[in-house]
């Protein structure tokens, strides 16, 4: 199994190493860049959502906070790594007001007061006009130069994005597997008996939001760099429920869920649309298909399907019964 | 010196007196059990102690240290421990995984986000030395969801051991289990060393009677009897509102 796994990531890097080669064409070399900064946003809400039972519905504005901080500062005449530190730090700051204000409550309230302190976010973007410039936005005009590489194009942004991606995923695979990552789950499931154990509930909570809140920032500063242009769209509650849509849909507490959640919804957006003009309505249905068969998600819906078909597979080859899915053998 | 010292502790909830001016002293390596009617307070008591409620008034004293405004969180590094009358234990993972978080909770390591827990291989053996003492090391790797309710509580015992308490808080270790297993529970906790001092919570009187030095009554809130087990058990009092005759 192991040795399997192994090979599949294997494939996977090779294939996402080698995209620009096999796709060609710059348009969906952009819908994959789209995906994997989505995945990383996907990811960070992932954290809350899926290892802390904490459903935030406000992430949309750390998102967006990230991206105007860091467009205002580039509209202002600073660097672009002064821009992207500078977005990284209000981007945590904002974090631990939500984690302070969000935290004295958690389920639905805690739901509540992020998707309020989302909208006072939207509020802001929206009617702060002398500051955000209202429904205007903010253009970004130009894209940095790493290491005198120049990110303007689609192919060499594509590898940028990779990289901040992987870095993502490698950090919340350490992360998930580590003892402060099993002290969250521990809070998750059993937050009283955690408490009696010695640890401290709140603060392990108020971490893990800063945590959620960094990646959230590198993806807004991912996205403003991308599209050019952030406008008070980007930090609506629409943007809040589509990044925990894709949590959901691909599966919660699962590293490759939110990634195939926000390849879904990407792809929807970009490639469906251009096909027919409701792809909001197809989008729902797929989520609705996913929710009705696969509950848990796809990805782990994928995997118990799966494991079904091939014990029915076996089944039928030895000539007895398929056990329903689920059951141990005696 | 005494191991627990509660002080005129009070808490009432909108009105309703649940703790009322209890006095608790306890020796180091003491076994004390709590008993009285549903309702008397004990549960109430033990979440005081722990700190998961507040008193309005009164203090609570670990070995001579004033721990009432210490937060709960705080106090099983101070060397309390407590297991739940309902078993409250972390469902999805493994028996040994619950074991691992009891002794994470003390450790430094518990903020460590950067390294393999599975790979903690002290960590690992601590727990697995703490499943042996209450016989369940042959099925550390078992989900807790795929154990039986004799072993969950098994489970709970070892959970708390496994923190090397000072003061251990037993609430009703034997609710709910058959004949064997209070056999088994009676047994473990006969074998914890006297290091560890006990404050137990228990309806079930034939085991809990030989377990106990000294009773402890509470009614309605408040401590109507206390002494070794024949007084408690001789006084008219005790017979009056528990025994019922």
């Amino acid at each position: 199994m192991s040795r399997l796994r192994h090979a599949a990531i294997a494939v996977a890097l090779l294939l996402l190493a080698t995209l620009p080669v096999w796709v060609g064409n710059p348009y969906y070399i952009n819908v994959a860049s789209q995906i994997l900064l989505f995945a990383v946003f996907a990811l960070a809400l992932n954290v809350l959502v899926g290892y802390g039972g904490l459903v935030s519905l406000g992430h949309a504005g750390l998102f967006a906070i990230a991206g105007y901080a860091a467009a205002l500062m580039l509209q202002a005449g600073h660097g672009h790594f002064a821009a992207d530190l500078a977005a990284i730090v209000v981007t945590l700051a904002a974090s631990a007001v939500f984690a302070v204000l969000a935290l004295r409550s958690t389920g639905i309230g805690f739901l509540m007061i992020t998707l309020a302190l989302g909208q006072i976010i939207w509020g802001i973007a929206y009617r702060w006009a002398s500051l955000t410039n209202g429904d205007n936005g903010v253009n970004v005009t130009t894209r940095p130069a790493p290491f005198g590489i120049s990110l303007a194009n689609a192919h060499s942004f594509y590898f940028a994005t990779l990289i901040a991606f992987l870095l993502a995923v490698a950090t919340m695979a350490v992360f998930v597997r580590s003892p402060f990552g099993a002290s969250l789950r521990g809070t998750r499931d059993q937050a009283r008996r955690m408490n009696a154990l010695g640890y401290n509930v709140w603060l392990i909570r108020f971490l893990a939001i800063l945590f959620s809140g960094f990646w959230t920032g590198v993806s807004g500063i991912l996205f403003i760099y991308y599209n050019q242009f952030i406008s008070p769209q980007v930090s609506a509650l629409t943007a809040s429920a589509e990044v925990l849509l894709m949590v959901i849909s691909g599966g919660t507490a699962t590293l490759l869920g939110p990634i195939a959640g926000a390849a879904i919804v990407v792809i929807m957006k970009n490639v469906v649309s251009a096909y027919i003009e409701r792809w909001n309505l197809v989008l729902g249905v797929v989520f609705v298909i996913i929710i009705s068969f696969m509950p848990e998600g796809l990805v782990p819906g994928t995997v118990r399907l799966w494991r079904w078909g091939w014990q029915a597979l076996q089944a039928r080859l030895n000539g007895t019964a398929v056990r329903p899915v689920g059951e141990r053998s005696p | 010196m005494t191991a627990l010292a509660v002080n005129r502790l009070c808490k009432s909830f909108e009105g309703l007196r649940v703790t009322a001016n209890v006095n608790l002293s306890v020796e180091p390596g003491e076994r004390r059990l709590i008993i009285g009617p549903n309702g008397a307070g004990k549960t109430t008591l033990f979440n005081l102690i722990t700190g998961e409620l507040a008193p309005d008034s009164g203090t609570i004293g670990l070995f001579d240290r004033d721990i009432t405004r210490v937060p709960s969180h705080r106090r099983p590094h101070l060397g309390m421990a407590r297991t739940y009358q309902i078993i409250t234990l972390f469902a999805p993972d493994t028996i040994l995984r619950n074991v691992t978080l009891a002794l994470l909770g003390l450790a430094p390591l518990r903020w460590n986000p950067f390294i393999d827990i599975d790979r903690e291989h002290d960590l690992i053996e601590s727990a697995r030395a703490a499943l042996a003492r209450v016989g369940l090391d042959h099925i550390a790797h078992r989900p807790l969801s795929e154990t039986s309710y004799g072993e969950r509580r098994r489970v709970e015992i070892a959970m708390a051991l496994a923190q090397k308490p000072k003061v251990l808080l037993l609430d009703e270790p034997f609710a709910g289990l058959s004949i064997d297993e209070r056999r088994d529970v009676q047994q473990l906790l006969q074998a914890i060393p006297r290091e560890v001092t006990i404050v137990m919570i228990e309806h079930n009187m034939d085991v809990a009677l030989d377990f106990a030095e000294r009773i402890t009554l509470l009614h309605f809130g408040e401590v109507i009897v206390e002494g070794t087990r024949a007084e408690v058990v001789a006084d008219p009092r005790t017979r009056e509102v528990y025994l019922g005759h």
